[in-house]
């Protein structure tokens, strides 16, 4: 244990928003299928705190965003609210296949398409449902990106 | 010029012994709900990390407030380690948190508001205990002073057991932990989204939870005070009071505030002022 510790000491100084991302999930519009399995993710079996992640209620507390299902006319202003009220650096996933593209919504007359439509999305992660392993790998990759934007806000001051 | 020494190592441990305790809790509570859990730096992570978020405050008072509650906080842990007078560094300490509250009155947002009040409910549950436990203190060794508490050498446990089974009970509402979690809390269980620091982000929530650190040593060594005679028991008690604190969390739910103020004001009546009306007699006859 004290080994460990030791080991793990080098490497703050070298990045730690990449190892305790804290992630706000928020349904569009789904069916539930990838909600699910977004908090499966969560459960002793995928346990993602291994990660340092996080769920957190609270977009200001928040690094990456969670979306699962398209965005209609009801929830845009809200998708907007959220992504706003985050701080930099932030990330935005969107998870399955109707957050990505809208799949077979997108053609509805209530809904805007994908997630990218109304914010920025930084990682896609399609499937329907998304598995448990394919949303955590799209938080990892998430990482990639969340570290590329610090980096940049710190170049900026 | 010995006591200066203690007060600097003290201000200056404290948030990485601190944060240990902190990591060490998570790992244990992921353990007990069959999970492998974070590293035991996680919270240091998480500390660092927030410190390099922007900057979304609300209110331009807020991070004064914040500022004013770390400073009085570390000056209480301080002055602890100092071996000063125990009542003002428990009143320090008071003060440090109502800074907290105002700190999450500072917005509008119901959610902040709802919590900063629990967290008054909450202080008014706990502060009676722990002043107590001065007086109790007290009344055995004839002194507020800390350092002349340590080195008294009398078995404070033996004249007040009452007192500290009555502090242990307020430390699950001063640690912020089930049932008594109602202004904030580490978990999931999102009723009141974060409670009173649902306002705090980026650096204002990472010095939150380094006043937390701080706190949760100050109480810690308020514990370690009944113990002083014997060292290894000191320690041995502290581990095994946190581990018992650690398994309430985690098998008890939130309760109402209602039963939180009552269960603590009998708890402090009937163990404490008990405990110490004992004591007095005994003293007395």
């Amino acid at each position: 244990m004290v080994f460990n510790i030791y080991n793990n000491l080098g490497e703050v100084k070298v990045s730690s928003i990449s190892k305790s991302p804290w992630i706000i999930h928020y349904d569009g519009s789904s069916c539930n299928g990838c909600d699910i399995e977004v908090l499966a993710a969560l459960t002793p079996r995928f346990d993602v705190e291994r990660f340092g992640i996080i769920n957190v209620g609270n977009p200001k507390h928040a690094d990456i965003l969670l979306i699962t299902g398209s965005v209609n006319t009801q929830n845009v202003e809200v998708v907007k609210n959220i992504y706003n009220q985050m701080g930099e650096p932030k990330v935005v996933v969107a998870i399955g296949a109707c957050a990505c593209s809208g799949h077979f919504f997108a053609e509805c007359y209530n809904t805007l398409g994908g997630v990218d439509k109304v914010i920025p999305v930084d990682v896609y992660c399609p499937g329907c449902a998304a598995r448990p392993e394919a949303i955590i790998d799209a938080v990892v990759k998430g990482l990639g990106v969340l570290e590329e934007k610090r980096k940049k806000m710190k170049q900026k001051k | 010029m010995h006591w200066i020494i203690w007060c600097i190592l003290g201000i200056i441990l404290t948030p990485f012994l601190g944060g240990l305790i902190a990591g060490v809790d998570r790992v244990v509570t992921a353990r007990m709900q069959r999970r492998v859990g974070p590293p035991f730096l996680q919270p240091f992570y998480d500390v660092l990390k927030l410190f390099g978020k922007e900057k979304l405050v609300v209110n331009r008072f807020h991070g004064d407030f914040v500022l004013c509650s770390l400073i009085f906080t570390v000056a209480s842990v301080g002055l602890f380690f100092a071996g000063q007078n125990l009542l003002i560094t428990i009143f320090a300490l008071i003060v440090g948190n109502v800074f907290l509250v105002l700190a999450g009155y500072c917005s509008n947002s119901p959610y902040s508001m709802l919590g900063a009040e629990r967290e008054l409910l909450q202080m008014l549950s706990a502060e009676p205990m722990i002043l107590l436990s001065a007086v109790g203190l007290f009344m055995v060794t004839q002194s507020f002073d800390i350092a002349t508490i340590i080195t008294s050498g009398k078995c404070l446990i033996c004249y007040l057991p009452g007192v500290f089974i009555a502090l242990i009970y307020v430390l699950t509402i001063k640690l912020r932990k089930s049932p008594f979690d109602l202004s904030t809390s580490h978990h999931a269980h999102q009723e009141l989204v974060k409670g009173i620091s649902t306002e705090f982000a980026g650096p204002s929530l990472a010095w939150f939870e380094v006043i937390h650190w701080y706190e949760t040593i100050f109480l810690l060594a308020l514990l370690y005070l009944f113990f002083a005679s014997t060292p290894i028991l000191g320690v041995i008690a502290i581990l095994f009071v946190y581990f018992l604190e650690i398994l309430i969390d985690n098998i008890n739910a939130r309760v109402k505030w209602e039963l939180m103020l009552g269960s603590a004001w009998v708890v402090t009546l009937v163990l404490g002022l008990g405990n110490l009306m004992l004591l007095y007699g005994i003293q007395h006859i």
